[in-house]
């Protein structure tokens, strides 16, 4: 059987134990460092952070989704999946990972929820549907009580992906369920919003080691996302934006302006809109990102992006405002830039409500 | 024994280690399962969601009915609108298509045997006492995966071991471990729970093949006419001949993993195991679609997979399937957590689609559900009145019974190597070994697909989107269709009905619909609950590992399964399978 004497064992014990080198764990922490962005003065801060905790109890609940969070989760190339839950975190209850079923599974969380009262981490991906507890259940408790119950004893709550962050999909119009994000029910835990559909896999990792190195919540804008990941619109650091600058564009998907590498503006993609590392972290380990493949952003880390209109549809957006939200941005003006963001957006909705079918000749006239 | 009460009901809520919400009730004669009843226990509304959009925006909402199929909805989708606008795709398209759904099944079917299912045989904590020299002897006497000196396994136990010590257990708290079902020696455990870890890192690094193609995994962008990645030997900025490499390196990297480790480590297991070769069949009735199109989705005869229905083990007969009569596929709702306008009785052709969600379960939060009255999210398709089971081992029956060459040389190297009759395909064993020797089919013919790729490329065909149709303007007023395919987990089809210019109705038909639904009007039980109830006696009732193994033989998906909301779905629509 498990002994449970050394339970107070540190994770740089655990480390050494397991034969991972103090130069192989300090390079790990330069790369988390790098990837927040933190000076390497930070380095021996996070090692030794790192190394003096015991994993920290993680609680993973997941309710109207559809385990694409999940899934990306474990496409992370820093910090992976295996060194993140054998290394880093006890992830104490995760439905598609955990061994245990059943009344089994229940009894971990609630273990989880009794031993780390207080200190645990919850995380959730999905909605929650609240026009019926019966529309979705985990061992017959509805998942507003579970949410809850789970939520009472957690240090801070991480609402992975657009679901759980904002509704997503189930709150696509009509909502028929009546679905609801993590946001909208708890209003006194700290929450992170990790959105996207799915977020990018090393978004969702940095969050939660920034987080768990930290121990606090990292600098979050109006709506709850890390500024580190979604501080800039993925226009403002895309590789085809001088394409957009010099009026470039694709008008079809194998056209010479797609063969190229020009700008899918027309093609609606959505990148002047959606605030998101795509462009700079990229996907599956630096491989591409949507707009690098040839499609159009669809702007998944933005509250109802479901409802914006056709994905295909240019956005209805005078192309001399981006201009200016790029000069503001770039004379640094943080505050302006979250404004023009909300400015962005105010616009884009409205478009939706007129249910506009613009495109910039239409808006040069 | 178990010291519990005689003919209880067990419940086994939540089932881990699959996608979604599913529950698991079983009636209890003593220790064995006299009858069993699946339950889908949560629903989103897509379809409903869907109505009144962009048709070409379909596939974006339909790939979020599921994250780890995450591609099968957006092409079931595409292909939905473009059968249903007599939309052409460039050559190059269906190549890529193929490229990526087979993709998605190698890494689809390798995580689930490492990490859905492999926990059900593999016991972690017996793999502590591992000799690593006797693990590495075995390990190069199955396979000549590189990964497999005494070091590399004393690395690993003293991993494992230091990471039990540390008395937080994690995902492997709780679990069954030390049950007398586990037969695994511990060195087969060792060798098992290191290809569990090689094979987590393994998948992150396949699945770059979507993110070439479709930008990003999960869920990677589609497009209807084509695909969305240009191709351009020339240019710095599409599909070029770094890309290329990249792919064709994916796709040996794919194949070595098969080879060397998916392969022999089920044969390795499975010899363990045999006893399962005689309980979890079920249905013995076993449907296809067909998928892997050679001359576009028009013409099936050109698909690798082929379409069909067995029935009741025969294999000397294949049924063909007509997904547009009116007769042969219905979905019915009698133990559904909806209603149908001509009553809870009735059956409906998916053309007809009608589903309102009425929630008459128990309030939660609940102990048992009421299974003779309505238990689930779940429909009740069925062919020509029988219930089907879908998925890999209808696809490896149908290879088999239609006359594949390297399905009958697998089956026989796989039935040869267990010393099993071939009856043993038709179990809880054979579903799982099924998968893997399916994996291996597609793993192979990534290759072929590459190859047709460079050969177009190389006659100057860079041609990857047909843009004809892509203006709604040019549509007829009207239009339907549906799209079809065989996902990783099995027979999967879209309904589409497009009017001026928006969608008007959405239908899907998803695997595990087919397989975990609850019974029919007749009383007839779905895939799972048949299994269940063929010859499963449970050694203790509170830790009912066999249930996990034969239900996670099926690889459920309940996010697929359930998704189905359509208030105004009952108009006739009429849907031409070209």
């Amino acid at each position: 059987m498990i002994n449970d004497s050394n339970r107070d064992k540190t994770l740089g014990e655990t480390l050494r134990e397991q034969g991972i080198s103090r130069r192989s764990f300090l390079k790990f922490c330069a790369t988390t460092a790098s990837m927040m962005a933190l000076s390497p003065a930070m380095i021996p801060k996070i090692a030794h952070a790192l190394e003096n905790a015991r994993r920290p109890s993680v609680i993973w609940l997941s309710f109207q989704e559809c385990t694409g969070c999940t899934e990306s989760l474990t496409r992370a190339h820093t910090t992976t999946i295996e060194s993140l839950i054998f290394d880093f975190i006890s992830l104490d209850y995760h439905h598609t990972l955990q061994a245990a079923s059943g009344h089994a599974a229940e009894q971990a969380r609630e273990t989880a929820m009794e031993e780390n009262y207080g200190k645990y981490l919850l995380i959730v991906d999905g909605s929650i549907p609240m026009d019926n507890p019966g529309y979705s259940t985990i061992a017959g408790i509805s998942n507003y009580d579970m949410l809850m119950d789970t939520a009472k004893g957690a240090a801070a709550i991480v609402a992975v992906g657009t679901c759980a962050a904002y509704g997503g999909i189930p709150h696509a119009k009509p909502n028929p369920t009546g679905a609801v994000s993590v946001g909208d029910l708890i209003k006194d835990k700290p929450i992170i919003n990790v959105p996207g559909c799915p977020p990018i896999p090393v978004v969702i990792t940095g969050t939660l080691m920034q987080f768990l190195t930290f121990g606090s919540l990292p600098e979050l804008d109006h709506i709850g996302r890390p500024k580190a990941f979604y501080g800039k619109s993925i226009h403002d650091r895309c590789y085809r934006r001088p394409f957009y600058d010099k009026g470039l564009f694709a008008e079809t998907f194998d056209d010479e302006g797609a063969k190229k590498g020009w700008c899918l503006y027309k093609l609606g993609c959505k990148g002047p809109t959606t605030y998101n590392a795509c462009a700079t972290t990229k996907w599956n380990d630096g491989t591409s990102f949507p707009i690098e493949a040839g499609h159009p952003c669809l702007g998944c880390s933005e509250p109802d992006f479901w409802d914006g209109g056709s994905f295909y549809k240019a956005l209805s957006m005078p192309t001399e405002n981006i201009t200016r939200t790029v000069i503001y941005t770039a004379a640094g003006a943080a505050a302006a830039g979250v404004a023009l963001g909300a400015m962005n957006r105010h616009k884009k909705n409205q478009a939706v409500a007129t249910h506009n079918r613009t495109s910039i000749d239409d808006l040069k006239k | 024994m178990s010291e519990s009460g005689e003919n209880e009901r067990i419940v086994v809520d939540p089932i881990t280690r699959i996608e979604g919400h599913l529950r698991i009730e079983a009636q209890m004669d003593g220790n064995r399962i006299k009858s069993a009843y699946s339950s889908g226990t949560m629903v989103r509304g897509i379809e409903t969601i869907l109505k009144g959009r962009d048709p070409r925006d379909a596939w974006a909402f339909t790939q979020r009915i599921c994250g780890v199929c995450t591609l099968v909805h957006g092409l079931a989708s595409i292909r939905a609108v473009e059968n249903a606008l007599h939309y052409k795709v460039p050559k190059n398209a269906d190549l890529i298509r193929n490229l990526m759904n087979g993709a998605q099944y190698i890494h689809d079917h390798v995580m689930h045997f490492y990490h859905l299912h492999a926990l059900d045989w593999v016991d972690v904590v017996s793999a502590l006492s591992a000799d690593p020299k006797a693990t590495s002897e075995l390990a190069q006497s199955i396979s000549s995966y590189p990964k497999s000196s005494p070091g590399y396994f004393a690395d690993m136990k003293k991993k494992l071991k230091g990471f039990v010590e540390s008395g937080q257990l994690g995902i492997f708290a709780n679990a069954y471990w030390g049950h007398p079902a586990y037969k695994l020696p511990p060195e087969a455990n060792l060798m098992a729970v290191s290809h569990y870890l090689e094979a987590l890192s393994w998948q992150r690094d396949v699945a770059r093949l979507h993110t070439i193609f479709g930008g990003k995994n999960p869920h990677p962008n589609f497009v209807v006419g084509g695909v969305p990645c240009a191709i351009d030997l020339n240019s710095d900025s599409a599909i070029n001949m770094n890309r290329l490499s990249m792919v064709q390196d994916i796709i040996q990297q794919m194949k070595t993993f098969v080879d060397q480790v998916y392969v022999p480590d089920t044969l390795a297991i499975a010899g363990f195991y045999k006893d399962w070769t005689t309980r979890g069949e079920g249905l013995g009735n076993f449907l296809t679609f067909g998928d892997f199109p050679s001359n576009g989705m028009e013409n099936p005869s050109g698909f690798m997979i082929p379409p069909g229905a067995i029935l009741n083990r025969d294999i000397s007969t294949i049924h063909d399937v007509d997904m547009n009569a009116a007769d042969e596929i219905k979905e019915y709702i009698a133990h559904s957590w909806y209603d149908y306008e001509k009553g809870k009785e009735a059956g409906l052709h998916p053309y007809d689609g009608e589903t309102n969600l009425n929630y008459t379960g128990p309030k939660p939060p609940y102990q048992h559900l009421d299974v003779d009255q309505s238990y689930s999210w779940l429909k009740s398709p069925r062919w020509k009145g029988h219930a089907m089971e879908v998925g890999p081992l209808a696809r490896v029956l149908m290879l088999y019974a239609s006359g594949h060459e390297q399905t009958r040389e697998l089956v026989g190297m796989t039935l040869n190597k267990l010393d099993v009759p071939v009856t043993a395909l038709f179990s809880t064993l054979g579903r799982t070994a099924a998968r893997t020797l399916e994996t291996k089919i597609i793993a192979d013919a990534m290759q072929g697909w590459y190859n047709e790729l460079m050969t177009n490329l190389k006659a100057g065909d860079t041609k990857t989107f047909n843009e004809v149709l892509w203006e709604p303007s040019s549509w007829p007023k009207s239009a339907q269709g549906v799209g079809f395919m065989e996902a990783p987990r099995g027979a999967l089809a879209h309904y589409i009905v497009i009017k001026d210019e928006v969608i008007k109705n959405y239908q899907a038909v998803v695997p595990s619909t087919w397989n975990a639904g609850p019974r029919d009007d007749k009383g007839q039980p779905g895939a799972y609950e048949a299994a269940l109830q063929d010859n499963h006696t449970l050694y203790d009732t509170k830790q009912p590992v066999e249930i996990l193994r034969t239900i996670h033989s099926f690889d459920p998906c309940l996010a697929c399964a359930v998704h189905l909301t359509d208030p105004d779905g009952n108009e006739i629509i009429k849907v031409k399978v070209q």
